[in-house]
């Protein structure tokens, strides 16, 4: 166990490594800082003084891989890709254009995020799972034909139209909940309530049908027609033996998205104002401030790495015949 | 008036995509197997129906697609021949009546009178009410009275062509069944409606019944009214609606042509060669996946952005500097996307690898390339199509957020995601003005909806557990 960790963790650091050099490449080659500053400086007329001085604010007027004038480990330290790299791994990010500390600013929108993206993963998942296990109980009927035709009208409508709809019916026409905002302490639950709900509708046709499908694999299966000839009821061997069953692919898939949850969902927080890490993200893209795109592209893949090690864990722990080594 | 043809990027890969298509189509019709599945596919009724609305799109961007360049008067000095700076599609050059009847700003759909009220002279005094639009029912001289016949008129109008149309093209459809069938027409009539041929004949004639019925009752009462209202600028929503199909489709069609060849290739060759071959691979799509999607494309176009600013004189007209952004985005959403069915090429490649047949021929000496031509790649193809077609409609769907967060498609290229995304402040307006949202809703509702079901058809056509399922 501990050396299959040990083993998951060098790898994940290796990709992260491989990212880093990738949005460096990305960022500072394809694109020089000359590009950057023009940008952000506004317009063609910039003068180079301005330019040069927008560089050296930021450290970019240093050599990207290896400084011939600086001395001893100075050549590689005192360099682009080491101070905008490999600082990253102590989740030092530096500042936005705005000056602010950008992991700051990450660590106060986790929460928000994650407080939208919790309810909506859970709430959403169990539903789906009802759903589709009900489905899979009326098989072959009138109630399943028309359930399955639902969900795929529901799985064929853009999530933004659920999100313009539903804003715009709960929230302005009948008037239930506040458009949009966000506030911590007791009424935080008014807020998130209409992001949540739309959020898991809006997920809902997708995932009930794909777990409808496990549900019907898991049924075709030899232990479930023994289990019946052994004469135990179809509620019986639905829940107590093909929903046991059919949960550890849906967990194991689940379970990657899990430390993803404090990115939370962009669109979501955009259109309802909640000041998380998507919208922090969408501001960051509107206002091309690379920095903090490049910090939010680190934390997402660490995140993802994080799950995949919990995924390879979860299975040994849902499945006892995998063995982890 | 003499024109000049106009290939943009995007143009180029979708008709080499639709020629590879036709190219496909000959294979399958040699190939006794892929033909029963695609028989089998197209034998339900949901998949018939499905592939007579988006052959409808796909004419409607392949129209669109065709773009030319007018003549202008001749260079002064020299004579020589000059062009028009506008690149039009022969889809605008259809639109065209529509198009350039422009309002001066918002107006309901069918309506007659301006959506606000503003402040002009009537008989010499200044009043300020609704104005009367510039095209929108000008012809009628009291709308008051008059709308309501003027459109049912020209709506009955279009019911009447589209009746028409509708029944020359059945009479062909009954025509080629009864000569195939060698039976009366009669006889080939009565089999159509009771729904007793093989293909589902008759759901797919009343689906293309239906949509000429829409188109002949919306041309007709275009010559009049601006049928879907018109946006803030006074421009036809209809228009801008049609327009998106083609900027849909290419997203869809353009990603997928991304993600074939890289997921096929990388997958085939990690699984059949292992060793660090399939080691850096692995490390390859890793690293991809671990790179949230949204993040790196936000990334890849704002790099993409910054070039075009910084040479203006790359491209020549505002439609080709759009157009390469569009190419560039389903480049980037396919590099994004392509992992998942790479990790699923090469797990069913190495299952292969250890078969039998495949080992024999390895032990004969065949050699590896010919051994993935001939064995492993048309044991793959079907989950490729089955996961290429299911991934079709993501791409529609996809292209919509990522316009909303600003990393989509040109602000001025048309789309569903534009739309979608000015009509969230039209809803905030008051009165509320609901016919962006609703058009763009309609249509790319219809795109993802017959992509869904006909993917499920050839799923369930080419996968053999879903064969067993149901």
């Amino acid at each position: 166990m501990f050396a299959f960790l040990a083993r998951r963790i060098a790898y994940g650091l290796l990709v992260l490594a491989g990212i880093n050099l990738v949005t460096f490449l990305l960022f500072f080659e394809v694109n020089s800082p000359d590009d950057m500053a023009r940008l952000q400086l506004g317009g063609k007329r910039v003068t180079a003084q301005a330019i040069e001085k927008w560089k050296a604010e930021r450290g970019y007027d240093r050599p990207s891989f290896y400084n011939e004038r600086a001395s001893g480990l100075g050549k590689i330290t005192d360099t682009m890709f080491f101070d905008s790299s490999v600082r990253m791994f102590a989740f030092d990010f530096g500042r936005a254009d705005s000056g602010r500390d950008i992991a700051g600013e990450i660590e106060r929108r986790a929460l928000p995020s994650l407080a939208l993206a919790l309810p909506v993963f859970v709430v959403g998942l169990g539903l789906s799972i009802t759903i589709a296990l009900g489905l899979a109980f009326f098989r072959g009927t009138y109630l399943d034909f028309w359930g399955v035709v639902v969900l795929v009208v529901m799985m064929s409508v853009s999530a933004l139209f659920f999100i313009v709809a539903g804003q715009f019916v709960l929230a302005r026409v009948l008037q239930l909940v506040p458009i949009s905002g966000f506030e911590g302490g007791a009424d935080t639950w008014r807020f998130l309530l209409l992001p949540v709900a739309i959020s898991v509708v809006a997920r809902l046709g997708p995932e009930a049908r794909f777990y409808r499908t496990l549900f019907l694999e898991e049924i075709s299966k030899d232990y479930v027609r023994t289990a019946r000839s052994k004469g135990l009821s179809d509620p019986a061997v639905l829940f107590g033996h093909v929903l046991r069953n059919a949960l550890i692919p849906i967990l194991s898939n689940s379970v990657a998205f899990i430390p993803l949850l404090f990115m939370g969902s962009l669109i979501t927080e955009s259109f309802f104002s909640i000041p998380g890490l998507g919208n922090y993200l969408i501001e960051a893209i509107g206002s091309q401030d690379f920095a903090i795109v490049r910090a939010m592209v680190f934390v997402g893949s660490v995140l993802y790495i994080i799950g995949l090690i919990l995924t390879d864990i979860s299975y040994s722990w849902a499945d006892p015949r995998i063995r982890l080594q | 008036m003499p024109v000049k043809p106009v290939l943009l990027l995007t143009d180029l890969f979708l008709f080499a995509l639709f020629a590879a298509g036709l190219v496909y189509l000959r294979h399958v019709s040699r190939t006794p197997q892929l033909l029963a599945n695609w028989r089998l596919a197209l034998q339900r009724p949901a998949a018939g129906v499905a592939a007579v609305i988006l052959g409808f799109f796909l004419l409607v961007a392949l129209a669109d697609s065709l773009h030319f360049r007018r003549s202008g008067p001749p260079h002064p000095a020299s004579g020589a021949p000059t062009w028009s700076v506008e690149t039009r599609s022969v889809l605008d050059a259809v639109l065209e009546p529509v198009a350039s009847r422009q309002e001066r700003s918002y107006s309901r759909p069918l309506a007659w009178l301006g959506f606000r009220k503003e402040t002009f002279e009537r008989d010499g005094r200044p009043v300020r009410d609704f104005p009367r639009l510039k095209f929108g029912g000008a012809h009628l001289s009291d709308p008051q009275s008059q709308w309501a016949g003027d459109a049912a008129l020209r709506a009955a109008a279009g019911f009447l062509y589209a009746a028409l149309g509708f029944a020359l093209l059945a009479l062909a459809v009954v025509a080629g069944l009864a000569r195939s069938a060698g039976e009366p027409l009669g006889a080939a009539l009565a089999r159509a409606a009771r729904g007793g041929t093989r293909y589902p004949v008759r759901a797919m004639l009343l689906t293309a019944g239906l949509l000429l019925l829409a188109i002949g009752v919306i041309a007709s009462l275009s010559t009049g009214y601006h049928v879907l209202g018109t946006d803030r600028v006074g421009a036809s929503v209809l228009v801008a609606a049609v327009k998106s199909v083609r900027t849909a489709l290419v997203i869809g069609a353009l990603t997928t042509l991304v993600v074939l060849p890289l997921a096929v290739a990388l997958g085939v060759t990690a699984g059949y060669f292992r060793g660090w071959i399939d080691e850096a691979i692995q490390y390859l799509y890793t690293l991809l996946a671990s790179i949230p999607d949204v993040l790196l494309i936000a990334a890849a176009v704002l790099l993409l952005q910054v070039k075009i600013d910084a040479n203006p004189a790359l491209f020549e007209t505002a439609l080709e500097r759009a157009d390469a952004r569009l190419f560039f985005l389903c480049l980037i959403l396919g590099i994004t996307s392509f992992t998942g069915l790479c990790r699923l090429v090469r797990g069913e490649t190495m299952k292969l690898r250890e078969l039998e047949y495949i080992q024999a021929a390895h032990a004969f000496g065949v050699r590896a390339v010919a051994i993935l031509a001939r064995h492993i790649l048309p044991n793959v193809a079907p989950i490729v199509l089955i996961s290429t077609v299911m991934q079709f409609s993501g791409f529609v769907l996809a292209e919509a957020v990522l316009s909303y967060v600003g990393v989509g498609v040109d602000p001025k290229t048309a789309s569903f995601g534009v739309m979608i995304n000015t009509a969230r402040l039209e809803l905030a307006a008051t009165p509320v003005i609901w016919w962006t949202l609703a058009a763009a809703f309609v249509f790319m509702f219809l795109i993802v909806l017959s992509a869904n079901l006909f993917a499920d058809a050839v799923r369930d056509a080419f996968d053999p557990r879903a064969r067993l399922r149901s």
